[in-house]
């Protein structure tokens, strides 16, 4: 369970994040949809502790991001932006490396390591060095990485950027079978596509703000528009469908 | 404090750096290998050289040989080879300054005239002080021709019924006694100044990667997701590059010993103590300087927004602890008690101690491994504090 209330942050002059509240309930993939730089990347941040908030506050599972960080990041794996790995480690000495700073004892980690390339197919490559991986491979590692301590929330930031359709095929199917399991996923993304394909819950960000929550249903009806697409633009000009620009 | 979160940071980036090329080369190669040979070589060619100098004769071109048969048969019986040239004024400069010839005495024809005549008889000296290695060369010529001439000068006088004495009122008696010492000052300067340098060198990139590498391949914003400290994820960081300066720095000091045992130091002057002894004295005084350079770097790295950009502020900022070595070798700084307060500077001074085989007062050491340790826990705690701003993430 994540939830976000009333975040604020700027970066010198420009204001990121202007009073974002929402919540991803377990067991439900959360969208987290905007065009670029309207604040997904930056209140993600906030929510896994990386960004201190200058207004509001997070709660991962009730815990305070503010009050007691460390904690916050012991119930959340992170995909971050760009998803970089140790080039100089194998797959498995990667996600090894993270289970030990999550404090996982050494057999739990190495256990835990050889259940999640089993379960993303990564033998094929677990035991070579990153330096030569694939894009796909590459995420496959960073998202085991993010899994090694069972963590009951996952934050993605635009998971599927640079990957192949299979690659976004297969995160696609992990995703589901996180949220099956009980999880809260939330994923950042300027894809529409994926958003319909995906998401249980969707939230717009527009200009640092919410324009928009609720189910797909629910998007659609208050943009006054069935295709998602034209209900997102209709969201980004503020407004009713048509009174944007002429098409 | 729970050391858990530095330990397998700090196991992470040794293992990972092991496999770094770039890493492995400048802690490994080097530093270690490619400083002692240079040293030695220097030294080995300075030795040799000396030699050959102090024994090879001097040869000089003259022109117009004929008209100072006497000059010349004083210059050859003093070990000057002559050469008989027939050079006008822009030959000579040109067989010089294209080393055909090194020296050339330019005598003019009606020297022997002049002479007779008691006239000044000019001679010209053609030569290149550009070229170190000849200045040696051009002074004992020089020196040779104006004893003759002050021989010349005492005949005359002779004759004259005057004691020559008379008019040398001052005679100069020269003992050099600088050369083998001067040059040992220089060599020990160098290895000092190498050793340290090679040291920092040892952690310098798994320093820049950890930090600035690390944020440029986007791993760290993961990292900082994980229920460590900042400053625990900073100080595994630290210790990881303090412990490749380690290694640099035992095998740079023992490649010395070993380069230097090849090499007659003794003919410099210098007690060649260097065994394994001496050795350990000198890891021994340098190892606490290694907290103190790898929090140094990681801070110089912390800052940088890029690989490339840590490369040059550090490349630039790797200079500037090693600044006192220079001051100090130009001025000849002798061991004090305040000078050990000085990270680098005191670990000169004790280490060219240890060479010269020099009593070491435990109070200075003493004095040089506290300061140096607290000056660097004091960098590591800024690193950690640095670690911990937002700024980090560029």
């Amino acid at each position: 369970m994540l939830e976000a209330r009333g975040l604020f942050k700027s970066f010198g002059k420009v204001e990121a994040v202007r009073g974002v509240s929402f919540a991803a309930r377990d067991g439900q993939i959360t969208g987290l949809l905007g065009p670029n730089g309207a604040g997904k990347s930056t209140t993600l941040r906030m929510l896994y502790t990386v960004l201190k908030p200058d207004q509001g506050d997070a709660f991962i599972n009730g815990i305070s991001v503010t009050a007691d960080p460390l904690a916050a990041r012991r119930s959340i794996g992170v995909l971050s932006h760009g998803a970089g790995v140790y080039n100089n480690l194998t797959a498995r000495e990667n996600i090894v490396y993270f289970g030990e700073l999550h404090g996982l004892e050494r057999a739990d980690r190495d256990a835990r390591a050889h259940e999640l390339i089993e379960m993303l197919e990564m033998q094929s490559f677990a035991d070579r060095l990153a330096k030569g991986y694939s894009q796909g491979q590459k995420l496959k590692t960073a998202l085991a990485r993010a899994l090694v301590h069972r963590p009951r929330n996952v934050l993605l930031d635009e998971p599927t950027n640079g990957l192949d359709v299979m690659a976004v095929r297969n995160l696609r199917k992990l995703l589901g079978q996180l949220r099956d399991a009980g999880h809260c996923v939330l994923f950042s993304s300027h894809v529409m596509q994926e958003v319909e394909q995906l998401c249980d819950e969707v939230v717009v960000i527009n200009g640092g703000q919410v324009v928009a929550a609720g189910t797909l249903a629910d998007i659609r009806a208050h943009a006054a528009n069935s295709h998602l697409e034209d209900a997102f633009v209709s969201l980004m000009n503020g407004g009713d469908a048509g009174n944007g620009e002429p098409k | 404090m729970n050391l858990r979160g530095i330990w397998a940071v700090f196991r992470k980036e040794f293992r990972e750096n092991l496999r770094d090329k770039r890493t492995l080369l400048s802690a490994l190669v080097f530093g270690p290998v490619i400083s002692p040979i240079l040293v030695a070589g220097l030294v080995q060619f300075g030795i040799s050289h000396a030699e050959t100098q102090s024994d090879e004769s001097i040869s000089v071109a003259v022109t117009h040989a004929d008209s100072a048969p006497n000059l010349l048969n004083y210059l050859s019986a003093r070990g000057v080879n002559i050469e008989k040239v027939n050079f006008d004024e822009a030959a000579a400069r040109n067989a010089v300054a294209t080393q055909t010839h090194k020296i050339i005495l330019e005598i003019p024809e009606d020297f022997g005239s002049r002479l007779q005549q008691g006239q000044p008889a000019p001679i010209v000296l053609y030569s290149d002080s550009s070229r170190a290695f000849e200045r040696r060369g051009v002074g004992r010529v020089r020196a040779l021709v104006s004893q003759y001439g002050i021989e010349i000068a005492q005949l005359r006088f002779l004759a004259r019924g005057i004691d020559p004495i008379s008019v040398l009122p001052i005679s100069v008696q020269e003992i050099d006694v600088s050369t083998p010492t001067g040059r040992s000052v220089l060599v020990l300067n160098m290895m000092t100044y190498l050793v340290l340098l090679s040291m920092l060198f040892g952690g310098l990139y798994l320093a820049i990667d950890a930090t600035a590498g690390e944020r440029e391949r986007g791993s760290l914003e993961v990292l900082l997701t994980t229920p460590v400290p900042r400053e625990q994820l900073i100080y595994g960081k630290i210790g990881a590059a303090a412990s490749y300066m380690l290694i640099s720095l035992v095998l740079t000091v023992a490649m010395f010993a070993v380069a230097m045992s090849f090499v007659g130091l003794e003919q410099l002057g210098i007690t060649t103590n260097l065994g394994p002894a001496a050795a350990a004295k000198m890891i021994a005084c340098c190892a606490p300087l290694i907290l103190f350079g790898s929090a140094y770097l990681t801070i110089i790295s912390a800052f940088a927004k890029s690989y490339r950009e840590a490369q040059t502020y550090v490349q630039l900022m790797i200079t500037i602890p090693t600044m006192p070595l220079i001051f100090a070798g130009m001025m000849g700084l002798q061991p004090k008690l305040e000078l050990m307060f000085v990270p680098f500077l005191s670990q000169h001074l004790l280490m060219t101690s240890v060479v010269r085989a020099e009593e070491i007062l435990p109070l200075h050491m003493l004095v040089s491994v506290s300061s140096t340790l607290v000056l660097g826990a004091l960098l590591a705690y800024i690193a950690g504090r640095l670690y911990r701003r937002e700024a980090l993430l560029g």
